[in-house]
């Protein structure tokens, strides 16, 4: 945990109130979002009990299983839970937009916008990947049918999972994550976990989370005392009672859960939010298309080229997504000023004119002196970008001590114009106040792998063909 | 003072490997240490002092737990042994006992585990020596004995899905499959008994059984480490005032008192494996250990936020090893204060809300 945050908690602590660590929000809030809470039966691998769903805060359903442990009640509840999700999921497949790719040779189509599914923690997300492992190989013929909806919705559940893994994505997104970005407790991380303490500690204080502990839990997990004394019975029983008992578990959550989403929407989104949400636009329509094209299920596991990719588009995505968080958000920058990865200084001189021809062809080299009172890590030959101008690139040329801190020469090159003169604005001004920090947002291209098909026997050589899978 | 006597009237709760794993898991906490030695209710003691956790077991997790296992154990351990692959052996089940056969159990178990013979052996009962204490291990296991060497075989009921389980539950059965490995060693000897446990469990989304083997030598130094750095249980309980006593006929005020006697080492992890937590965290307030390792680390180790706080402004003057710290947490507090006072209107709104609910 960085200084920052952990400051910002013991400043929560002493207030009895949470303290914002985001001055901007780092994710997309939908316009019309989907919200799902799922219970899951205790000691069973994965089975449903309840789920409450919607996409209005005023319009809850709830969904439910009498007899938690018969199959053929789980896929129905699955079947249930599939004509809910299911078409709010693909109602954005409809309205397209040209998107040019391979630098304006070819363009691409992709929807206008995508779903966006919540749920209150972590665990929500665990429980969905693994509701759709269970569901999406299911045979819709054979002996044990099951409707052509259930591994539809595994289908979708897996795509939501994965997407959920990847830094910076936004269409399956958890409360309790959503919160902590943007708000440090005066409690441990493991306490927030809990989303009724942590939305007590943002909206009422202290006292408030205490009491909320003993409340009602947001799942999946049930409380084993609850299990015991209320649940038992009524589902021995057969009690038409069950519905109403769990109606009234989930509502707390199901409210908490959009007084959440409009906490979050109160703060403005940051400036590289809608550009992440582009990314997830993308991979959505990619994932139609794919249903469209008749795609079979994901894999149980990725194969060995496949993995790597990930693997590394997921590592990409997490220095993207720390970057951009930072170049949005001053008080996050702050952190990295507090490592010395970033200053803040003033410019003190400048030559905006300066030209270097040593070279076959003149190009245009501002030079600028910043002086700064704060750390400085870097060395010559280090290149340094500020949030300002991100398409500038600074060169560090020397870093001389001076009586209160550092003079920083840097040389600046990009982001000007196309000719030897400067646009005007692009070169800071003596006297303009500059962040600058080591932090990057240039592309990364990705690495070369083999295709799957040529994949080395230290890797398990050539995956076998796709074969339908059984159901386990 | 005796350990016992400590506990009063009421009968001594017994170790098992969970109470063990739980123990190491936080070596330092003196509180712990005694209260276990002592055999005291934890739970029942956190009850009558008024800060009850949840650590109950949900029965549909218990029913299909022994569900499993008796699915494992029927027909002779058909179904068991075919998952191990174990061929035809014999069946040994030493069965559970009251607390006055214990060492009858123990010898037998001894007996049965130094002929070698190849056996299935259930419910053995083991020794641990556990801060100076010998205690007896309430173990549910099986040990499988094969051409002299033994294995724990693990049964538990939580799902392996495509190879993977649950980390968190798969470290937890590590750990106490450990301590059976080194119950088991202090018996019969390093190399009778195998490193390598099976871990028993249903696979998929069905209830058929999968058997993976679980390397726990790492596990098993781990334990062994904090085995060793667990404080001497004994000095510390003849270091205790007479006074100290945790019989539940007193008072909840006496108990508390009592309770204070006992250092504790409370840290955010202790929520979910000691029957104590709630009333040392509430005791911990305060403390920016309360708050998590992390924080505490990245606060420079200060003791408390109050503390933490006036050095980061300036209230307080830092003594000289507080020196680095102090200057960190001034630069963060101003770099904090300068950023939010940047986002100025954005920030206010944000933290608007709160405070109009609050008032509202």
């Amino acid at each position: 945990m960085s200084t920052l945050v952990a400051l910002a908690r013991a400043q929560a602590f002493a207030a009895g109130r949470a303290q914002l660590i985001a001055t901007v929000r780092h994710l997309h809030v939908h316009d019309h979002p989907f919200v799902l809470i799922p219970l899951a039966m205790a000691g069973e691998a994965n089975a449903p009990l309840a789920a409450m769903v919607g996409s209005a805060a005023d319009k809850p359903r709830l969904l439910f299983v009498a007899q938690p442990r018969n199959r053929d009640e789980r896929f129905a509840f699955a079947d249930a839970l599939a004509a809910e999700l299911v078409p709010y999921l693909t109602s954005f497949a409809g309205d397209t937009e040209a998107v040019a790719v391979d630098r304006g040779r070819d363009v691409r189509h992709r929807f206008l916008d995508a779903p966006q599914v919540w749920v209150p923690n972590t665990g929500g997300i665990d429980f969905l990947r693994l509701f759709g492992r269970s569901t999406r190989f299911r045979r819709v013929d054979g002996d044990y049918p099951v409707p052509p909806t259930v591994p539809l919705l595994g289908r979708w559940l897996t795509f939501l999972a994965g997407a959920s893994e990847m830094p910076g994505s936004a269409l399956l997104l958890n409360a309790v994550q959503a919160l902590g970005m943007h708000w440090a407790t005066g409690q441990s991380g493991a306490e927030d976990a809990h989303l009724a303490s942590l939305m007590a500690w943002i909206e009422s204080g202290a006292a408030a989370a205490r009491e909320a502990e003993s409340g009602p839990v947001a799942g999946p997990a049930t409380d084993p005392d609850f299990d015991n004394r209320v649940l038992a019975p009524l589902i021995a029983d057969g009690d038409p009672a069950l519905p109403a008992v769990l109606h009234d578990l989930l509502l707390p959550t199901w409210q908490q859960m959009w007084r959440a989403l409009a906490l979050l929407r109160r703060l403005p989104p940051g400036d590289r939010v809608a550009g992440r949400w582009d990314g997830d636009r993308d991979s959505y329509s990619s994932f139609v298309e794919h249903l469209a094209e008749g795609g079979g299920p994901q894999p149980r596991r990725d194969g060995a080229v496949a993995a790597a990719a990930r693997l590394q588009r997921l590592e990409n995505a997490a220095t993207r997504y720390a970057v951009q968080r930072a170049f949005d958000d001053p008080l996050v920058m702050a952190d990295h000023r507090l490592t010395g990865a970033a200053f803040g200084g003033v410019v003190t001189l400048a030559n905006p004119d300066r030209v270097d021809d040593t070279g076959k062809r003149p190009v245009l080299r501002p030079r600028i002196m910043v002086a700064t009172t704060e750390t400085v890590r870097v060395e010559a030959g280090a290149s340094l970008t500020s949030p300002a101008r991100p398409a500038q690139k600074a060169r560090v040329i020397s870093v001389a001590p001076t009586t209160t801190g550092w003079d920083v020469l840097l040389e600046l090159s990009g982001g000007m114009g196309r000719k030897l003169v400067a646009d005007p604005g692009t070169v800071p001004l003596v006297g303009e106040e500059l962040l600058l920090t080591t932090l990057s947002e240039a592309y990364r291209p990705g690495a070369a792998f083999p295709d799957p098909t040529e994949t080395p026997w230290t890797h398990g050589g050539p995956p076998a063909p796709y074969e339908e899978q059984q159901p386990a | 003072m005796n350990a016992d006597r400590l506990r009063g009237s009421a009968a001594a709760k017994r170790h098992n490997a969970r109470t063990i794993a739980a123990l190491t898991g936080n070596p330092g906490c003196e509180r712990r240490s005694v209260l276990d030695a002592a055999g005291v209710d934890k739970v029942k003691l956190a009850e009558t002092i008024g800060f009850a956790g949840s650590f109950g077991q949900s029965r549909f997790a218990l029913a299909r737990g022994n569900a499993f296992e008796a699915m494992l154990k029927a027909d002779d351990c058909a179904l068991l042994r075919s998952v191990l692959d174990v061929g035809v052996v014999d069946y040994q089940d030493l069965g559970e006992d009251t607390d006055d056969t214990l060492t009858a159990r123990h010898g037998r178990t001894r007996e049965l585990l130094a002929s070698s013979t190849s056996a299935l052996i259930d419910h053995p009962l083991l020794t641990l020596s556990v801060a100076g204490q010998t205690v007896f291990l309430e173990p549910d296991l099986i040990a499988f004995q094969s051409e002299g060497r033994l294995r724990v075989v693990e049964i538990k009921s939580f799902a392996i899905v495509d190879d993977q389980a649950d980390a968190a539950k798969v470290s937890a059965a590590a750990v106490q499959a450990a301590v059976y490995v080194l119950a088991l060693r202090d018996l019969l000897g390093e190399d009778r008994v195998s490193h390598e446990v099976v871990l028993v469990c249903p696979e998929n989304f069905s209830l058929q059984p999968a058997a993976v083997v679980l390397d726990v030598r790492k596990q098993l130094s781990t334990l062994k480490r904090q085995l060793s750095r667990l404080s001497s249980v004994s000095s510390l309980i003849a270091a205790l005032p007479p006074s100290v006593s945790f019989d539940m006929s007193l008072s909840p005020e006496t108990l508390i008192s009592s309770l204070e006697a006992v250092s504790a080492r409370y840290v955010p992890e202790c929520l979910s494996s000691c029957e104590m937590s709630v009333y040392c965290r509430h005791e911990a307030s305060g403390t920016t250990a309360a708050l998590g390792r992390s924080v505490r680390e990245s606060l420079g180790g200060v003791d408390t936020v109050a503390l933490a706080l006036d050095l980061s402004t300036g209230a307080a003057e830092p003594t000289p090893e507080q020196d680095e710290a102090a200057a960190l947490l001034r630069t963060a507090a101003r770099l904090r204060a300068s950023a939010l006072a940047a986002a100025g209107p954005a920030a206010d709104r944000a933290a608007g809300v709160s405070a109009g609910r609050a008032a509202g």
